[in-house]
This record gives C-alpha cells, sequence and structure tokens, in this order.
C-alpha cells in the first residue's frame, strides 16, 4: 500500500465517522464503507461483496431514543481493511464479516465518548451566543463533527500501521471450522436485525402484511424490485379501501401536500 | 413594518437546508440535538437580527434541548423559520411561543421518521442494493447511494419549504390524518418486505441426513454406459435435465433441510427471527444474541448440524 492509498483510507475512514452520527449521506453503511475501501485500496470486487454481506447483518441497526444498536461505521470500516491486508480474497469474507461483530461493539463505546464530549463543546457554544459570536459555533460545530470523523479515522490508520504480514498470519493460523463456522454465523446473523426492526414496527393491522411477504419470496422468479412493487400495492389498497369505508375519502391529498414520500411512493 | 421588512430569500433557505444535514453533529447527552440546531439555523438569524444582542438572544434561544428524526427536522425548521421571519418583522410572536411549537412537533415527527426512514426506506433499498452486491456487482452500491441519497435530499427541502410555506398552521396538520396514514403504509410495505428478505436472506442448512434411499435402475444416470467424450456429457445432461429429469446418484439423499423446506422454504430462518424478537423482548442485548449466533454456527458446524 503506498502513501496515497493510505491517505484515501483515512478519508474514508473519516468521512464513515462523521456519518455514522450525522446519518444523512450513509456513508457509514457497510455497503458504501466497504465499497469505497475496495475502491481506494484496488480491490473494488472485494469490497462490494464484503459490503453487501455486511449491509444485509446491518439493515435494521439503527439509534432510536435509548436503544443502542452496533456501530456499522467502525465494523464496515476495520472489516474491510483487515480483508485487503489478509489477501485472501474472497475466502476471507466470512472471517471478516465475523470480525465485524465485536468492531461495531468498540465503536458503539467510542460513539459514547465523543458524545459525552460534545456536551462540554455545547457549554461552549453557550458561552459563544452569549457573545453573539456565531462564527465560532460554527467552529464548534465542526469541531464536534470531526471528532466524531476522528472516532473511525484513528482506529483505522492504526489498523493500517499494523504490518500486512502479522494481520495475514493471524488470519491463516486461524482453523478453517472457525472460517467456515463464522460464515454459516454470518449467514444466520441477519435475523438479528430483521428482529429488531420487526419488533418496532409489528402490530396486529400488518402481521398477515408479513406472512404474504414471506410466503411469496419462496418464488425465486420473484426480485426485489417485484415483490416491493406488490408489497406497495398491497399496502395502497389496504389504505384505500379503509378510508372508502371511513367517512372521508383522504387518498388524493398526497401530491398536494407536498410530501415528497408520498410522491415518490406515487411514482414508483 | 413594511417599508424594513427582512425576508429570507431561496439562497438562504436552501443555505439552511444545507446547513441542517449537521443537525446530529454535536449530539450530546445533555441537550442532545442543540447545538446541530443552533447551527442549522445560523444562516437565517444572522440575516433576521443584525442586531447584535438580538441575534445573541436568538442564538440562545435555539441552543435549549432539541432531539428528532435528523430528516423530520426539516418541516420543523421550516416553521421556525417562518416565525422567526414573523418576530424579526415585528410581529409579537414570544420565544415561547416558537419553542412550544419546536417541542409540539418534534415528538410526533421522530414518531414517524423511525418507522419510514430507519425501517422501511433503508432496508429496502439497503437490500436491494447488498443483494446486488454479494455477487461482486458494482450497481450495488450505486443504486444504494444514489437512490436514497435523491429521496433524501428531496424530503429535506421540500418538507422545510413545506414548513416555512405554512408556518405554525402545520403544527395541526401534522398530526392529522395524512402522516398517520404514511406512517401506517410504511409499517406495511416495510413487514412485507421485511417478510420476504428473511425468507431470501437468513441462510441456515441443516446438513444432517434424514434419510437414504436406493433409487429404482433407471430412475438415476448410468455413468458406466453413457458415450465417451463430450457426447457422454452431453448425454448426462440431457438425461439430467436441469435436476427434472434422472437423478445423478443411485441414492436419494434427504437432509434435513430439505424436510423443513418441503414445509415452507426458509421455514428455519423464520424461527430463528422470531427467537431474536422474544430474546430482544426480554431485553438481552442485541449484540449478545449476535456473538451467540456465531458462537452457535461455530459449534454447530463441528458438531456437523450446519
Amino acid at each position: 500500500m503506498n502513501a496515497i492509498q493510505v491517505i484515501l483510507i483515512v478519508v474514508v475512514a473519516f468521512l464513515a465517522g462523521m456519518e455514522g452520527i450525522l446519518d444523512q449521506w450513509q456513508f457509514h453503511q457497510p455497503l458504501v464503507a466497504c465499497t469505497l475501501i475496495g475502491l481506494v485500496t484496488g480491490n473494488l470486487g472485494l469490497g462490494v461483496m464484503l459490503g453487501g454481506q455486511l449491509q444485509m447483518i446491518a439493515l435494521g441497526w439503527a439509534n432510536i431514543g435509548a436503544a443502542v444498536a452496533p456501530d456499522a461505521a467502525l465494523a464496515a470500516i476495520a472489516s474491510a481493511i483487515i480483508l485487503v491486508k489478509g489477501g485472501q480474497g474472497t475466502a476471507g469474507i466470512g472471517t471478516a464479516t465475523g470480525v465485524a461483530i465485536p468492531l461495531a461493539v468498540a465503536g458503539l463505546f467510542l460513539t459514547m465518548i465523543v458524545r459525552t464530549i460534545s456536551t462540554a463543546i455545547v457549554h461552549i457554544m453557550d458561552a459563544e451566543a452569549k457573545k453573539s459570536n456565531w462564527r465560532m459555533i460554527n467552529v464548534w460545530q465542526w469541531v464536534a463533527v470531526a471528532l466524531q470523523g476522528l472516532r473511525i479515522a484513528i482506529p483505522a490508520a492504526a489498523l493500517l500501521a499494523i504490518p500486512s504480514d502479522t494481520v495475514k498470519n493471524a488470519l491463516s493460523s486461524m482453523p478453517t471450522w472457525l472460517n467456515a463456522g463464522m460464515t454459516i454465523g454470518g449467514g444466520m446473523v441477519v435475523a438479528v436485525g430483521y428482529a429488531m426492526v420487526i419488533n418496532m414496527m409489528a402490530s396486529r393491522e400488518v402481521w398477515p402484511f408479513f406472512a404474504i411477504g414471506f410466503a411469496l419470496a419462496a418464488i425465486q422468479n420473484l426480485t426485489l424490485i417485484a415483490l416491493g412493487a406488490i408489497g406497495l400495492s398491497l399496502a395502497l389498497m389496504y389504505l384505500a379501501l379503509e378510508s372508502k369505508g371511513g367517512n372521508n375519502g383522504n387518498s388524493g391529498n398526497n401530491s398536494a401536500t407536498g410530501d415528497p414520500l408520498g410522491d415518490v411512493i406515487d411514482d414508483y | 413594518m413594511a417599508d424594513k421588512k427582512i425576508s429570507l430569500n431561496k439562497a438562504d433557505r436552501f443555505s439552511v437546508m444545507w446547513h441542517s444535514q449537521f443537525l446530529q453533529g454535536s449530539w450530546n447527552y445533555e441537550r442532545m440535538q442543540n447545538g446541530g440546531w443552533a447551527y442549522t439555523l445560523i444562516p437565517a438569524l444572522r440575516k433576521l437580527y443584525p442586531d447584535k444582542a438580538d441575534l445573541s438572544a436568538a442564538l440562545q434561544r435555539h441552543l435549549v434541548f432539541f432531539n428528532t428524526h435528523p430528516y423530520l427536522a426539516s418541516p420543523i425548521i421550516g416553521v421556525t423559520l417562518a416565525l422567526e421571519e414573523d418576530r424579526a418583522n415585528g410581529s409579537k410572536i414570544d420565544g415561547t411561543a416558537i419553542q412550544g411549537v419546536k417541542v409540539g412537533m418534534m415528538g410526533p415527527l421522530a414518531g414517524v421518521g423511525d418507522p419510514v426512514f430507519w425501517y422501511t426506506v433503508r432496508p429496502i433499498v439497503g437490500a436491494l442494493g447488498a443483494s446486488m452486491a454479494i455477487n461482486g456487482n458494482i450497481l450495488g452500491p450505486i443504486l444504494f447511494f444514489v437512490i436514497w441519497n435523491l429521496i433524501r435530499i428531496a424530503f429535506l427541502w421540500y418538507t422545510q419549504e413545506f414548513g416555512y410555506r405554512a408556518g405554525s398552521a402545520i403544527t395541526k396538520d401534522m398530526s392529522g390524518g395524512l402522516l398517520q396514514k404514511v406512517t401506517r403504509g410504511a409499517s406495511m410495505m416495510g413487514m412485507f418486505v421485511l417478510g420476504a428478505l428473511i425468507q431470501r436472506w437468513v441462510s441456515i442448512k441443516f446438513v444432517p441426513i434424514v434419510s437414504k434411499v436406493q433409487i429404482q435402475k433407471g430412475g438415476y444416470i448410468d455413468w458406466n454406459s453413457l458415450p465417451s467424450g463430450a457426447a457422454g456429457v452431453k448425454d448426462a445432461l440431457t438425461q439430467y435435465n436441469l435436476g427434472n429429469g434422472l437423478a445423478l446418484d443411485k441414492f436419494k439423499v434427504t437432509t434435513l433441510q430439505n424436510n423443513l423446506d418441503s414445509l415452507i422454504p426458509g421455514l428455519a430462518g423464520l424461527l430463528l427471527t422470531f427467537l431474536c424478537m422474544w430474546l430482544l423482548k426480554k431485553k438481552v442485548s442485541p449484540i449478545w444474541i449476535i456473538i451467540g449466533i456465531f458462537v452457535v454456527g461455530i459449534v454447530f458446524h463441528l458438531w456437523n448440524i450446519l
């Protein structure tokens, strides 16, 4: 790995760390983060595959209220670096997935630390507000965001500092049964994310939709887009029929409210 | 009021929208999104309150506790912009009223944002991208990134504009029927897709062999009587007929997995998901469940069950 690659990896890690808290551009989602690491290290295909695998696991990970979800950013960045350095190619994906999980926990603690530091930062903002010094509030906001970026960039740099041979040896000393077992575990562990989402969304009203989706998915000819279209249609039909039975039709309102989500759904 | 009216033009509002992407940047345990909220409004407040004392008061007013879904903050920002603009132009809106609108909207809107964005749109777009990416298709991550950000930016901008135009009248509308409907519709579609995802992507393969039956002669390909060379390969493929013709082997092997799949394909994955749901409800940390599943995967593999 040359100097430019190292710098690019750290930049990608920094972006992922920022996004881990901002949750806007989604640079912290494994699908994007692993792909970018793959891209800058010249292992694009490998990064894409690991990203897809980890994304399936991380689908339901979201920070809601007091519930703490594992940290996707550190998991994605660090496991991608390990996968690239290990040099095992696609055979290493199972192990990299397994390694990602403890990293997701470690990332969680790092977030907590930064969030605590941010408490001090907003007190500085209070003081600047009293002086009506808006420029310094902007600066401190950026400091806080940068700290979140460093949260991932520093561990990434530390991983890069470990010689490739050490990583390779550590990975190749792992027995095959462990690797195979972790791959199997990786296939099952996606259930946890789905279970988290279902627990949040499930109500008596929506369970039939779940059952239909499960049964229909066994038909391999239906792609995810086709399944999405069926699910959307069912939901729209349900709501339309319901409002027909109710007092007044409300279905024509969607586009008039300027709610783009409604529009997107309409245009789907 | 008419002669010295300060209004926020489109560029100002766009700048606020851009800033709003950093809403969670200084998320802290004390007042959560307060720093990001003040940062978001700074482009507008600077213009509305040229007087230093007024600006200071406005900044302090907006550094109080705030927390909602990062995208659903946009309509609240829009409303706040409208209110602050009125106030700067001399209407009698006091700080408490603005505060009241913020607090009144943040709770219900957070309740909409989580199911719609984190539980429906992201899992669906993410699964779409991931299912392509697993096979090494670069289109997967690109699709995910483009679709997600188009939806997101359109949402941030249009809901902020909507809030700005509607002003405080929006508060009624927000708690009313439409949003409720969008949330419920999203949950239905989300659950449908989750059902499909569990069937497709939770992979459990039980390897223990339940039965091994010898197939009658003529039911399997007789490898010894095939012509040699490429003709033999062609013959075998014709007889096999993509699995619909003759069997490859003398024995019909039925694994535990075949038995489960004949009930309904994906049953094991479904049961595992239900188990996880139950554990989560019992307040078991998701991290322990994940570690547990890896341990089970390794141990069961050693025992030749998986």
